[in-house]
């Protein structure tokens, strides 16, 4: 196992920051879609409805599933994997976003206008602040649930960590096969505990002392 | 009608007004309608409010005296008529334009809570571009005009406020800009009896000082009567029921809807007319911290006082102290005791007798503008005071009466119908 890993050290730790860097930008690019979304949608009961079933229905698409299908319009490669990254990562930004911002004390946003605030303004200077916290939750949960999905997109021959599960799955009883599965499990693992900590700093750079709890 | 409005709101209302950095408004004809429903939330209403002087909207919940406030900013936007604010008819200018020139004041002071009280405070200067040195300077000067220390309170954010402080902050944002005019929509519900006393004396010390052009929504008639110049009586559909001073409203209510909102005990109502400053003040033996107890007694006793106020550097008191009290210490101290009683010389009679109960005293502190010690007010005065207004109910129509009115209403119900 160890000299699976001492032998392989140079690409473990290549896929392992392939694994990474394809998660930050999936989940970066999934979170700015989905607070865009949501701040389209939060003001209308209906349209948010539908955000939340959305974001429900969309969770229960087996992964796998879904990307197998997106390699029949594009092909192997980055461009699949990036799509179902970026799609399971903005559900529960979305949710989330949606939650928050229709969170956000109606008496403050009349405020805001009442001290002449435009509407982009509140929008951006009072009711993101204020919903950032929750918002800021639905991102880890994102990026930790992505962490796995990102596993999957080996099967598109896509980057990341997934290689060493699925050739080890492939030839499963065969030598180093196993080693190589676990290599893959635990580096999603140790990835997803180092990602989780870069979200509580941001969270305390990020929220203001005054809506901390 | 339109002559008689623009001459009596030049304003000619307050004596001294060169003073005055309020802007007189006028509403005219305003309605507003909301799409599904039969009958207009207001219904054509007229109303002038003069420059500098402090006017109430009293009314049941749900009569339109909040949505009346709201079109003077324009969160609420009107569906027929004009707002017309000093010489500027600002019905059809930018809306946000509009209110970063009008302080707006909520229940509970409204404030951002990821903001501290500087950045609160700082928020309309902001916008309109002062630079970072004259807002620092700014938001000081209003910290300390409305009584919390600069130094102490310009980091916090709101949550580490009491309730009453977030209420001060949130008049110090609305006066940010110097705005002409302020509007307060029910601005002191959501604070116990005697903070919210302590905020109304200092609204009425802050009004003294800056003469803005104060609307302010309340239930609370007696609030209304403590603050307002004129008082504005709604009914449904915000139909101006009676448009007068404080005194003639208690005096002549115009119809038995007034009497009732008055309450029962109209006559004892003429309690919350007459301010603390209007009676004699005792004068009271003032110390310092560090005076020592042994020269304080004997100034106590030639002046036949049993008690001394302690006053700050500032001539605030901070505490209240009995011979049997000062027999326990050899040096004053410069501790605040928070239970003092203490009012306001605006402060009406009522509030003076409320904070003597509440504080089981019978003599209570009185301070003026920035909380300096004025004097000492006890119950024996408040009493005389009692007798003497009651021997004096009779009183004289005022001058300038403003105009209020609503179209189509009877004539009797509206006061503009005397002009």
């Amino acid at each position: 196992m160890l000299n699976f890993i001492a032998d392989r050290w140079e690409q473990v730790l290549f896929s392992s920051w392939q694994h990474f860097s394809l998660v930050v930008q999936c989940v970066v690019l999934a979170s700015v879609i989905a607070v865009v979304l949501a701040a389209l949608v939060y003001r209308n009961g209906a349209l948010a409805s539908v955000a939340n079933a959305v974001s429900a229905v969309g969770l229960t698409i087996p992964s796998f599933a879904l990307i197998g299908i997106l390699i029949v319009p594009f092909g192997f490669g980055v461009v699949p994997a990036v799509i179902v990254i970026t799609f399971f990562a903005a559900l529960p930004v979305l949710r989330n976003a949606v939650v928050g911002l229709s969170g956000v004390n109606p008496a403050l946003v009349e405020s805001a206008r009442g001290v002449g605030m435009g509407r982009m303004k509140t929008l951006l200077r009072i009711e993101l602040p204020l919903a950032w916290p929750v918002i800021l939750a639905g991102v880890r949960v994102s990026a930790q649930m992505v962490m796995g999905v990102a596993a999957i997109a080996a099967f598109a021959l896509g980057p990341g960590l997934g290689g060493f599960i699925f050739s080890g799955l492939a030839r499963l009883g065969g030598a180093n096969s196993l080693s190589s599965v676990v290599t893959g499990v635990v580096a999603v693992i140790i990835l997803a505990l180092i990602l989780d900590l870069g979200f509580i700093g941001l969270g305390r750079l990020t929220i203001s002392r005054g809506i901390r709890v | 009608m339109s002559n008689t409005i623009a001459t009596s709101s030049k304003g000619t209302y307050r004596e001294g007004s060169t003073s005055d950095s309020g802007a007189g408004i006028l509403i005219d004809r305003v309605t507003k309608r909301y799409p599904g429903q039969k009958a207009p939330a207001v219904d054509g209403i007229t109303l002038e409010i003069p420059a500098g002087k402090t006017v109430m909207f009293v009314g049941p919940s749900g009569c339109g005296k909040t949505t009346t406030l709201k079109m003077i900013n324009r969160l609420i936007e009107p569906s027929e008529g004009r707002i017309i604010l000093g010489d500027d008819d600002v019905t059809d200018i930018d809306g946000d334009e509009l209110r970063r020139r009008i302080g707006y004041v909520v229940q509970s002071g409204g404030l951002f809570p990821h903001m501290s009280v500087a950045k609160n405070i700082g928020l309309v200067p902001k916008m309109l571009g002062w630079d970072k040195q004259r807002i620092s300077a700014r938001v000081d000067e209003l910290l300390e005009l409305v009584s919390l220390d600069p130094a102490t309170y310009r980091d916090r954010y709101p949550k580490e406020l009491s309730g009453g402080q977030q209420q001060r902050v949130g008049v110090a944002r609305a006066l940010a800009a110097d705005p002409p005019v302020l509007l307060m929509d029910e601005p002191f519900g959501a604070v116990d009896p005697i903070t919210r006393q302590r905020l109304q004396d200092e609204l009425i010390h802050i009004q003294s000082e800056l003469h803005k052009t104060i609307v302010c929504v309340t239930h609370d008639f007696d609030e209304a009567v403590k603050l307002g110049d004129w008082i504005v009586v709604f009914s449904e559909r915000a139909e101006i029921v009676q448009y007068d001073t404080p005194e003639r409203i208690l005096a002549e209510p115009a119809n038995e809807f007034v009497e009732g909102f008055i309450g029962s005990c109209a006559g004892l109502k003429q309690l919350t007319l007459s301010r603390v400053g209007d009676v004699g003040l005792l004068e009271g033996i003032t110390a310092r911290p560090g005076d020592p107890v042994r020269e304080v007694i004997p100034r106590m006793e030639r002046a036949g006082e049993h008690r001394v106020v302690v006053l700050d550097g500032r001539d605030r008191p901070i505490q209240w102290l009995s011979r049997r009290q000062l027999s326990r210490i050899n040096v004053l101290d410069g501790v605040t005791d928070p239970k003092l009683p203490v009012v306001g010389n605006r402060a009406t009679l009522n509030d003076a007798l409320d904070t003597m109960l509440v504080c089981g005293e019978g003599a209570a502190l009185v301070t003026g503008p920035r909380d300096k010690f004025l004097g000492v007010i006890d119950v024996e005065t408040v009493m005389r005071a009692i007798t003497a207004i009651r021997q004096q109910v009779a009183r004289s129509v005022p001058a300038d009466t403003p105009v209020g009115i609503n179209t189509g209403s009877v004539p009797t119900t509206a006061s503009g119908a005397r002009l």
